[in-house]
């Protein structure tokens, strides 16, 4: 066999390398999914990236060589990236919280003066 | 695996955001001036996203072509310790380049068309790729320094603006720390071993010098400008900062294993604290870069090859409703 190059593959394979066209159709490489992954037990599975697959099985078998490769994974999900519903960052400010409901937040709970001025009538009334 | 960010940019600065609506730009640039990260659907620049897909584009392609001269050495590696390390990192490349991708993904650009455009040529990849691995040696320079180099621009580049790039590039680099203390395990078995060892090694650092000095990309002062791209942080460091953060970090490694470098002038200035050397010969990077090279077309001919010879297997497992949603982030 004549060696054709240092890749095998070339010299095996007897490639044509002098060909160049090799157009990929759409959706040829099929569509996404999202992983999201579970480092430990007890702790939220959290979004690590994507694969391209033609199902949910297969969807997870990429998942899997992509992204637990180093270990540390329990757990596993795969969900169609069409199937996620998501907001725009534009309209981040739906997210803000306002002054008025500042009763949701454990600081606007202050009854210390309350309890301490308790405390002063009520020594003043036993003295 | 990937050096510098082969920017074309022929226009001048300010022709760049020339069409831009300014009040949306002067958000944008605070945004990313308070070190906050844009994402795949924030209002961007035209040029910013082009920038973008394009260098991303190009790492993701550099990870797969990359994979293929060391992948070469598989099936000749010395010893089974060393041919499953080789697989285990061949593997970590290719997957680096489906992380890449989807970063690129995000931008709108389809993975089909990436890939298109890599096999008929129009996309770049790292120039280094496009010169054979010639010995089992190669493969051990090419692990530890062309590695190195791509750690040196990754790392950079993970405190970059764009969201989906930097969270790649944080996964990447914890993997490639393995690939750096495997290449150099490599190259000092052999620097310390025997005679014939260590001419193997001499004689690859030797050839592979000129590539990877020109893996950083042209000279700053060759370049056209980059000051926009800093700015956005879309390039995290010029060329030449790159190569001298890499001189600094390898070249004492090189020399503390009684190696030489082809280059009399390499040293470095202690008043400066900058390295000097040779100039690289630009003329052959342009050369090879533009398909000139002594493997350009094995590459994306072995390339070619791997879809072709999928197709039927994708085919047969085609959903026929599937549709195309852009993956989130």
């Amino acid at each position: 066999m004549k060696i054709l190059s240092l890749d095998p593959r070339v010299t095996r394979e007897n490639i044509d390398v002098e060909t160049r066209d090799g157009e990929l159709q759409p959706l040829e490489h099929f569509e996404t999914y999202e992983v999201f992954e579970q480092r430990k037990r007890g702790t939220h599975h959290v979004h690590v990236g994507n694969v391209h697959a033609p199902s949910h099985e297969l969807a997870m078998v990429f998942a899997k060589e992509q992204y637990t490769r180093r270990g540390q994974c329990v757990n596993l999900w795969v969900v169609r990236t069409s199937d996620v519903f998501v907001t725009e960052y534009m309209d981040s400010d739906i997210f803000e919280t306002t002054a008025s409901k500042k009763y949701r937040e454990p600081d606007s709970y202050k009854v210390i003066d309350r309890i301490n001025a308790f405390k002063a009538r009520e020594a003043a009334k036993n003295a | 695996m990937y050096g510098n960010a082969y920017v074309e940019n022929p226009a001048a600065t300010n022709s760049l955001t020339a069409n831009e609506n300014p009040i949306k730009l002067a958000e944008f640039e605070a945004r990313i001036a308070a070190g906050d990260k844009i994402e795949p659907n924030d209002w961007m620049p035209a040029e910013y996203k082009k920038q973008l897909i394009r260098m991303i584009e190009q790492h993701a392609h550099s990870e797969i072509i990359g994979a293929l001269p060391e992948g070469t050495w598989i099936t000749r590696a010395p010893g089974f310790r060393r041919k499953l390390a080789l697989m285990a990192k061949v593997q970590d490349e290719v997957g680096h380049g489906q992380l890449l991708y989807s970063a690129a993904e995000t931008l709108g650009k389809s993975r089909e068309d990436m890939t298109n455009d890599l096999i008929n040529g129009k996309s770049k990849y790292s120039n280094v790729f496009n010169y054979p691995a010639k010995t089992w040696a190669d493969s051990a320079v090419i692990a530890w320094l062309i590695d190195a180099g791509a750690i040196v621009n990754q790392l950079a580049n993970s405190k970059g603006s764009y969201g989906p790039y930097c969270r790649a590039l944080d996964r990447i680099c914890a993997e490639e720390s393995f690939h750096l203390k495997y290449g150099h395990d490599n190259v000092v078995f052999l620097a310390t071993g025997t005679p014939k060892q260590r001419e193997m090694v001499q004689d690859a650092l030797n050839r592979w010098w000129e590539p990877i000095m020109h893996f950083f990309g042209p000279p700053d002062k060759m370049s056209v400008h980059t000051e926009v791209l800093m700015r956005w942080k879309v390039k995290m460091g010029t060329n030449d900062d790159m190569r001298q953060t890499f001189l600094d970090m390898y070249v004492p490694k090189i020399w503390d294993l009684g190696l030489t470098l082809p280059d009399e002038n390499l040293k470095k200035n202690d008043e400066t604290g900058k390295w000097e050397y040779t100039e690289p010969n630009w003329e052959v990077f342009k050369q090879v870069i533009n398909g000139n090279g002594p493997c350009n077309k094995e590459r994306l001919a072995v390339r070619r090859t791997a879809e072709e010879k999928g197709r039927w297997v994708r085919n047969a497992i085609l959903r026929k409703d599937a549709k195309y949603v852009t993956p989130l982030a």
